[in-house]
């Protein structure tokens, strides 16, 4: 039943993917990248990797999609016709993808128990994770601990987006007392779109909050949680208009999230540092080492939440107040 | 807290949490005394982790806590020393430099962003460097690369703008494939720590994925190493991006992928590929022999200053690769040496660029007539890079030539004709540095253009004392070839 289903989804998959890459209509690839991004999210769930697919369908279908939208705003929606060098691009792609599909013919079976990737790391992580952190969620004390640098790395790979996005559209820093423009946008004179929308945005919020303090049980984390927050706050925003989401979460609030998150999470690991521990070692915050892993998991989960939440909102904003001030 | 054990954590992280704070320092200057003082922080770092390995051993560091295959790991050995010294230094000093020119570039308000963005190429750069991990290798990579957009991004020449897009599609492809290879690898192994990955693949039996993976991993650095013919973004990126960056980034963004490309086919693939060394060196010696002759000869014929030594970039990058073709301890260490010269004279060079472009708004060839009257320091310095870069002996460039030489003898029966292509090359070099000189010194001013004084003192003594440094270096090697000859003895003692 799961493989007619995964067949079904990849199928779809091929056929969006081919219909972005053919329309030359911008609205309608965005839209398409949009629905790509959902299927791809319920592969990720017949996968099961129920966080990756939380992910994608926040960021992937909501957040970026409507950043498209604004970037489109700005520019245009037709794509500039351009002749050849399609065919070397089709001719490259096509000879690398039978080089995949070439390697994977020797690849292990899915599931199977006997793989390589089985065999060697997960099952230490698996035995190991209830004595040293004590916390359901595997994954979370992967992420969060056994390979916590490279989760601080991409914490930084998003203050990186942030930045460069602030950087180049050229919104300037917050200043205290900026006065944010009142302008009527957004859908308030659409009703129906008004009173779900309305109805809707508690709940993805409170389900936000609950992904990011049940990471350590189920599926969840901060990224996920911040990229669900921040997407009821872009509904708002998309419902009320931009400047009301602002007035609601001020710019220098924003970039603030992003910067305290970070530093939050590196200084959580200079402080196991001061407190004799390796760089990100929890285990020396707290007497009981156990105890101090699951510290360092939740203060870091907070910090990688905030940052996640505050870039997106951040990157939105950015893209959407550009049309005034230029 | 034993401060030295925790030296190659610091190494990254010092730059990395510097750089959320210097968004905060909102005054002008602040940001870029901030700046400054957490790159020469991690200047000093680098030097201390030079002196600690200087003797061939290597320094580990088990992130977290975790044990190597389990955790994330950190190592510094020779060559890594030697790229960590050559990555904060060209941090460190061109932001030394940077306070007049930014400020003539990027506007004040922006700063901060911008200088945080610099800490973050740094960091993510460093980070890659020390990390014995693939995965965390990527992870650096997207840091570094993201931040580096920012600066290509950062002046007022609107012309950046779409050659930073063409440089992001084509690092992004690289890194994309570098993931799908380092995917499937993992996918054979079970295991991301590059020792681990070594060790786990003698026992793997179906090797076709490995070898897809090798294709991919090898050809995804290429391109972020700007190796022939995958170089086509950088002639661009350098030419429009702010003039400190340049200076920055050509001393060694490529050159930390082809530290990668190097480390990985040494310590992991020709270990246990049979036959892989020769994959690679016919892989790795055409390009590279190609890649110097085209990207000289386009040098030759190139009419704008940093479009010109761009092109030189490339050719340069070819010797790197040739030294690394040869599969032997000779042009291993020569290779190791290059990386280390050609920041200085690049740098160097990028740094006199910066200083002429302070005063001169154009920097074709034919539009800085008579400079050399009007900023004879700047010129000097130039002129003592330019020669580092040529090879003459007495400089940096030198050394690392002469190694590379005595190698093409060594590598077999085609020793002569690489000897050959190396001195054919390094006439090209004579023709397009002089053919700089000859327009700084011996060209008639254009009428009513060009400046009344010298480039600002800081600048320009920044300039001046990396020139003393190519001469230094070119006099006194020894610091940097004990370093590139250890880095060698690793990397052939890693692929048996």
């Amino acid at each position: 039943m799961i493989l007619i289903f995964a067949l079904f989804l990849l199928t779809l998959l091929v056929i969006t993917a081919i219909a972005i890459v053919r329309t030359d209509d911008l609205f309608v690839a965005v839209m398409l990248t949009s629905i790509f991004s959902l299927l791809m999210a319920a592969n990720f769930f017949i996968l099961d990797a129920a966080d990756v697919a939380l992910t994608e369908a926040a960021v992937g279908a909501g957040v970026t999609t409507v950043i498209f939208l604004c970037a489109l705003e700005l520019t245009g929606d037709r794509e500039k016709a351009r002749e050849g060098g399609r065919w070397v691009a089709l001719g490259t792609v096509s000879v690398l993808a039978l080089l995949i599909i070439y390697a994977t013919f020797d690849k292990p079976r899915l599931g199977d128990p006997d793989a390589p990737v089985h065999q060697h790391l997960a099952p230490w992580y698996l035995e190991k994770t209830p004595e040293y952190i004590d916390i359901p969620n595997v994954v979370t004390a992967i992420l969060g601990s056994f390979r916590g640098y490279d989760t601080l790395g991409e914490v930084f790979v998003v203050f990186a987006a942030c930045i460069g996005v602030l950087f180049i559209l050229g919104v300037s820093p917050p200043r205290k007392n900026q006065p944010v423009i009142k302008k009527s946008s957004g859908l308030r004179h659409h009703l129906i779109p008004q009173v779900v929308g309305r109805l809707l945005i508690p709940f993805i919020v409170l389900f936000g909050l609950y992904v990011q303090f049940h990471g350590e049980y189920g599926p969840g984390g901060g990224f996920q949680a911040g990229a669900i927050i921040a997407t009821g706050v872009i509904l708002y925003a998309v419902l009320e208009g931009e400047s009301e989401a602002l007035r609601a979460i001020p710019r220098g609030v924003l970039l603030g999230m992003v910067i305290g998150g970070a530093l939050l999470y590196g200084g959580v690991g200079v402080a196991c540092m001061l407190m004799g521990g390796a760089f990100l070692d929890y285990s020396v915050l707290a007497a009981d080492p156990v105890f101090g892993q699951q510290l360092g998991i939740l203060i870091i989960e907070a910090g990688v939440g905030m940052a996640v939440c505050g870039a997106l909102l951040a990157i939105f904003h950015a893209f959407a107040a550009r049309e005034r001030l230029s | 807290m034993d401060l030295l054990a925790h030296l190659p954590a610091l190494q990254v992280v010092v730059p990395m949490l510097s750089a959320p704070l210097i968004v905060l320092l909102q005054p002008r200057g602040l940001a870029w005394a901030g700046a400054t003082a957490a790159a020469l922080v991690s200047f000093a770092i680098a030097l201390t982790l030079a002196l600690a390995v200087l003797d061939g051993q290597t320094l580990e560091y088990a992130m977290g806590g975790w044990p190597a295959p389990y955790g994330i790991a950190l190592s510094v050995d020779a060559f890594s020393a030697l790229l960590l010294l050559v990555i904060t230094g060209a941090g460190a000093t061109a932001l030394l430099a940077a306070r007049s020119s930014i400020d003539q570039q990027v506007e004040s308000e922006r700063q901060p962003l911008f200088y945080s963005a610099w800490l973050l190429v740094l960091s993510g750069l460093v980070g890659i460097v020390v990390s014995a991990d693939a995965f965390n290798i990527f992870v650096f990579m997207e840091i570094s690369s993201l931040a580096s957009y920012i600066l290509i991004a950062g002046g007022p020449d609107r012309r950046a703008l779409p050659a930073v897009f063409k440089y992001l599609m084509m690092g992004t492809i690289g890194a994309t494939f570098y993931l799908i290879g380092v995917g499937l690898i993992y996918m054979m192994t079970g295991t991301l720590n590059l020792a681990d990955i070594q060790d786990r693949l003698g026992d793997v039996t179906d090797i076709n994925p490995v070898l897809v993976a090798a294709g991919f991993i090898t050809i995804g650095l290429a391109l972020k190493a700007a190796v022939f013919p995958l170089h086509v973004w950088v002639p661009n990126a350098y030419t429009h991006a702010p003039h400190m960056v340049t200076v920055f980034l050509a001393a060694c963004a490529t050159k930390v992928a082809l530290y990668v490309l190097i480390r990985f086919d040494y310590m992991v693939f020709q270990a246990t590929l049979e036959d892989h060394e020769i994959q690679f060196a016919l892989f790795a010696m055409p390009l590279a022999i190609l890649g110097i002759l085209i990207a000289s000869a386009v040098a030759m014929f190139e009419g704008h200053l940093k479009r010109l030594l761009a092109s030189s970039s490339i050719a340069q990058i070819g010797y790197i690769l040739l030294g690394a073709s040869f599969v032997s301890m000779a042009g291993l260490s020569a290779s190791a040496m290059h990386l280390f010269n050609h920041a200085l004279a690049k740098g160097g060079l990028f740094l006199a660029v910066a200083c002429l472009a302070y005063k001169y708004r154009d920097l074709r060839l034919n539009q800085l007539g008579g400079a050399a009257a009007r900023m004879p320091w700047t010129c000097a310095a130039f002129v003592v890079c330019g020669l580092s870069l040529i090879g003459v002996p007495g400089t940096a460039g030198f050394i690392s030539k002469w190694l590379l030489i005595t190698a093409a003898l060594e590598s077999g029966p085609w020793g002569w004709g690489l000897v050959a292509i190396i001195l054919v090359s390094s006439l090209m070099a004579v023709v397009y540095v002089w053919r700089i000189v000859e327009a700084l010194y011996f060209q008639a001013p254009v009428d009513g253009e060009g400046p009344t004084s010298e480039a600002p003192v800081q600048m320009l003594l920044v300039t001046g004392f990396i020139a003393l440094l190519n001469i230094y270096f070119g006099l006194f090697p020894q610091v940097p070839l004990e370093l590139a000859n250890s880095a060698a003895a690793l990397l052939l003692e890693g692929s048996q």
